[in-house]
């Protein structure tokens, strides 16, 4: 595998930058450019920063420069039979690691196995004065100062230039089953959420077109056990299935209208908005495509305890993400002038302007 | 502050404050004020110029706002247990004690949540919940006492945290209060919320950024069934590869423990757990899940055992005996506090392959500084807690005991570690700060405080060392093994 520091130069480039007051567009292997507000500034490519620089497997600790592709990472951690828990999409060959923790995407594993963010140990970024620091670490427990590192995840290269991160792997399972069943929309919500309330090896739950399907993994005892309590049919080609779910890559997802994601409470009923919705996250997240008003789509969702984005499609230039609340919108900004005061980092990937 | 003016401006807050609250909740009398003056960190005191026990978000609003208009410093408060000082009172500052913010909310059993006051005790939480065949799953040893306000702002963790993840990974939405006095709700009902994670952010910040007033949090189901191994060694270096070994066969168990044989023996006098008093170290490692898969785990962990050398392995047969296999652990700094007048925690994480070197380091640094140290740790996640045993009605013993437990966190950085793994850095750990962290970052800290609390008024001098401290620090001291002014020629 390839491994490279260029952190010099993407130091010395940011703090020309920041002397300068001119933008930056982070770009990782370019592949979640459809995600975000429209970016601006010249583009500061970080994927030559390649490498893994420290693994142990023993230690469940893999640390990773930005630049390293997604696939190579993924690679490296099943030759020792452990995976990144949350599942990352990767939505192209190119996806870099650096491009994962920006966005923050999670795949279906996430209610079960936990969050990009909840993986994260420690990072290494350069601020938008061009200073590279380091927070978090390489243990599974750090609570020496504020923790910087989450903060990096999802800010979409907002607040800092990752060069490196630290994250926490798990094992991978001994055995995976899919069972599926046939149901109405209502009945797998419920079905779903009382399956969660107990202890089943659940990894995953979905359902679209009235089917439920429900990926079982962990120990063969367990697994077997689980698959009798639950019941359904087994389904024997379900590992792609579920790759195209996190890749997106589904028949579903190749409607023309904008998509929309929701993120809601998961036992949250059938939501009734018009379009075709696809059911992920045991009820958590849902796909949703379609042409309703933004305005009337949010406030539906909010309703329910959750917010809506933008994931697709749709006006580039308007308000992709959740409007925030004036003092939520007040604490970001700051943040945001606390990591990169000239704003020369990704302006605007997340609100306008900023 | 002169001392005419001190008392003018507490009188005048004094009378504010009882606009906002009622009288016995404002505490001003100094025998009032002498069950605040210290966290569990007891070798630092200080008593509070003011006491406000507030018991909804609306006082504390107005509490908050009426600070921030007269530049008073605040100090949240939950049950007191903190062990860095972080809950330590301001001596021109209000101490705000969120004891009486002590309701559970609701439960969400579909949503498999809780919403919950911050002075509710972390283990009323699981036992709220218990019939509902959930629980909450962080949980520090000082669970019966500790209040969830306390575990965010210090972002606990406990025996199952390797497993079942820390206070960080297990809450959804905090309702805040900023020092300016407004409110802001941080995290969603849903799994994720829009813009930065600022849940992250205020988890673990130590009471500075903001006031919780409101958490919810996530439940887990309560695994069917849980067992656990004990395992005697002879030695704490082959001990450490059996844990080495037993996650590297791919088996995350929900507890993993370990203590040395100063601690077994302090235990087994105080509980008597029933643990080989001849055992070097001695390991506890639990294993949940469905009935077989524990069968099956039990089977492979007391394999690796064997092969790693254990010279004693016993498997828990019933609740019971399980139950008091832990209570050795559980009661391991009361046990220890029983043989020494005084014992000072140390919180120190490190890699786990380093386990064999950092101990022999803290036993040469246990004889150069002459005191005793025990040693009980988080195995699975690498958090020691060496207990440095003192007697503090000694001229000089307790400034040797910090300096001894400040050699042992910069061991712990020396070998790519942290400072502080669960108890925060409070007052206790500011020195060791300024070794673990470049001052560019320190800065960074400080503007995040800013970004917050703009004024600096909520929990001041607490958690990040100012840069001045630190210029001082490092020119006294070796900085991550380069010494100061290494620009200057040595001969
Ligand atoms: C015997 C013993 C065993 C322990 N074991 C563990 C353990 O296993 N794991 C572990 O992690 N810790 C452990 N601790 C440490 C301690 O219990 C935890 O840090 C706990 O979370 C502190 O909670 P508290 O309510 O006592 O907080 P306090 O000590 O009152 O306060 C701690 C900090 O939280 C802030 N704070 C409190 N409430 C709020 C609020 N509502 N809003 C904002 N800030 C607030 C305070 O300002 C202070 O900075 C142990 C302590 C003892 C004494």
């Amino acid at each position: 595998m390839t491994s490279a520091d260029i952190s010099a130069e993407l130091i010395s480039t940011v703090a020309d930058a920041f002397e300068r007051g001119t933008a930056l567009e982070i770009q990782g292997g370019g592949t979640k450019q459809f995600y975000g507000r429209r970016p601006s500034g010249s583009l500061l490519r970080v994927k030559g920063h390649q490498g893994i620089v420290n693994y142990e497997p023993t230690e469940l600790v893999v640390s990773v420069r930005s630049g390293t592709r997604l696939s190579e990472l993924q690679q490296i951690l099943a030759e020792a039979q452990q995976m990144l828990g949350f599942e990352a999409p990767a939505f192209g060959a190119d996806a870099t690691v650096g491009g994962m923790v920006a966005c923050g995407f999670s795949g279906p594993a996430r209610p079960y196995h936990g969050s990009v963010r909840d993986a994260v140990l420690g990072v290494e970024i350069i601020n938008g004065r061009g200073q590279q620091l380091r927070f978090g670490g390489e243990v599974i427990k750090n609570v020496a100062g504020y923790d910087a590192s989450r903060l990096m995840v999802g800010a979409m290269g907002t607040l800092g230039v990752v060069l490196q991160v630290s994250f926490k792997v798990l094992p991978a399972p001994e055995v995976t089953m899919t069972r599926t069943f046939e149901m109405s929309e209502l009945s797998a919500l419920e079905q779903m959420n009382i399956w969660a309330g107990r202890p089943l090896p659940l990894s995953a739950c979905a359902f679209y077109a009235d089917r439920l399907s429900v990926r079982l993994c962990g120990s063969g005892d367990a697994v077997l056990a689980a698959g009798r309590e639950i019941g359904g049919d087994e389904e024997h080609d379900a590992i792609t299935w579920w790759e195209s779910l996190r890749e997106q890559a589904l028949p579903f997802f190749a409607q023309e209208e904008p998509l929309w994601r929701l993120s809601v409470p998961p036992a949250t009923g059938p939501m009734n908005l018009p379009g075709d919705c696809l059911i992920d996250w045991g009820g958590a997240q849902r796909w949703l495509f379609c042409e309703y008003s933004a305005a009337a789509l949010r406030q539906v969702v909010r309703d329910a305890g959750g917010h809506a984005t933008l994931f697709r499609g749709g006006n580039r230039d308007g308000e992709i993400f959740e409007p925030l609340q004036s003092v939520q919108l007040r604490l970001q900004r700051e943040l945001k002038r606390a990591f990169d005061p000239r704003s020369i980092l990704n302006p605007g990937r997340m609100v306008e302007g900023w | 502050m002169l001392q005419a003016e001190s008392r003018r401006v507490r009188g005048a807050l004094i009378a504010k404050l009882r606009d906002i609250l009622p009288r016995q909740f404002v505490l001003t009398e100094a025998e009032q004020l002498r069950p605040y003056e210290c966290d569990g960190l007891t070798a630092y005191r200080q008593l509070p110029w003011i006491v406000v026990l507030p018991s909804n978000s609306e006082e504390v609003e107005k509490i908050l706002a009426l600070c921030t208009a007269r530049g008073v410093p605040v100090v949240a408060r939950g049950a007191g247990t903190g062990l860095s000082g972080g809950a330590l009172p301001h001596p021109h500052g209000v101490l705000l004690s969120m004891t009486r913010f002590d309701r559970i909310l609701s439960v969400d059993r579909a949503n498999r949540t809780a919403c919950v006051q911050p002075g509710v005790r972390n283990i009323a939480i699981s036992e709220k919940v218990e019939s509902l065949g959930l629980y909450y799953a962080p949980d520090p040893s000082s669970q019966i006492a500790c209040s969830i306000g306390g575990n965010v702002a210090e972002n606990s963790g406990g025996v199952h945290c390797l497993k079942y993840g820390l206070t960080v990974h297990n809450l959804l939405k905090l309702e805040v209060v900023l020092m300016s006095g407004e409110s802001v709700t941080i995290g969603a009902d849903a799994l994720d919320m829009p813009g930065y994670d600022l849940l992250a952010l205020m988890t673990g910040s130590e009471g500075m950024l903001g006031v919780v007033t409101e958490v919810t949090v996530r439940l887990l189901p309560k695994p069917a069934v849980a067992r656990v191994i004990l395992a005697a060694f002879d030695d704490l270096a082959v001990a450490g590869n059996a844990v080495a070994a037993i996650i590297g066969a791919g088996i995350i168990p929900a507890g993993l423990e370990m203590m040395d044989s100063p601690a077994i023996l302090a235990v087994e006098d105080f509980v008597h757990a029933g643990y080989p008093r001849d055992a070097a170290a001695l390991l506890l490692c639990e294993l949940d899940g469905t009935e077989s898969e524990v069968e099956a785990g039990i089977r492979e962990v007391t394999g690796i055992l064997e092969l790693q050398g254990a010279t004693e392995i016993r498997v828990a047969t019933d609740e019971a005996e399980r139950q008091r296999f832990w209570s050795g652990r559980k009661n391991a700094f009361p046990a220890v506090g029983r043989i020494s007048p005084d014992y000072y925690c140390i919180d120190g994480t490190i890699p786990k392959k380093r386990l064999g070197e950092v101990l022999t380091g803290i036993s040469k640094l246990s004889n150069e500084y002459d005191l005793r140290v025990a040693n009980v740790f988080h195995a699975g996640d690498g958090n020691l807690h060496p207990l440095i045993l003192y007697d503090g009605s000694q001229p000089g013993a307790f400034e040797r005991t910090e300096a001894l437990g400040g050699k042992i966190l910069e061991l712990c950085i020396a070998v790519g570690g942290t400072i502080t793994g669960e108890h925060g850095v409070g007052v206790e750990k500011l020195n060791q700060m300024c070794v673990q962290f470049e001052m560019p970052e320190l800065d960074q800290f400080h503007a995040i405080k800013k970004a917050f609390d703009p004024a600096g008024l909520l929990n001041p001098g607490k958690a990040v060392p100012t840069l001045s401290r630190c210029a001082e620090f490092n020119a006294m001291h070796v900085h991550k093994g380069r010494l100061p002014f290494p620009e200057l020629p040595r001969f």
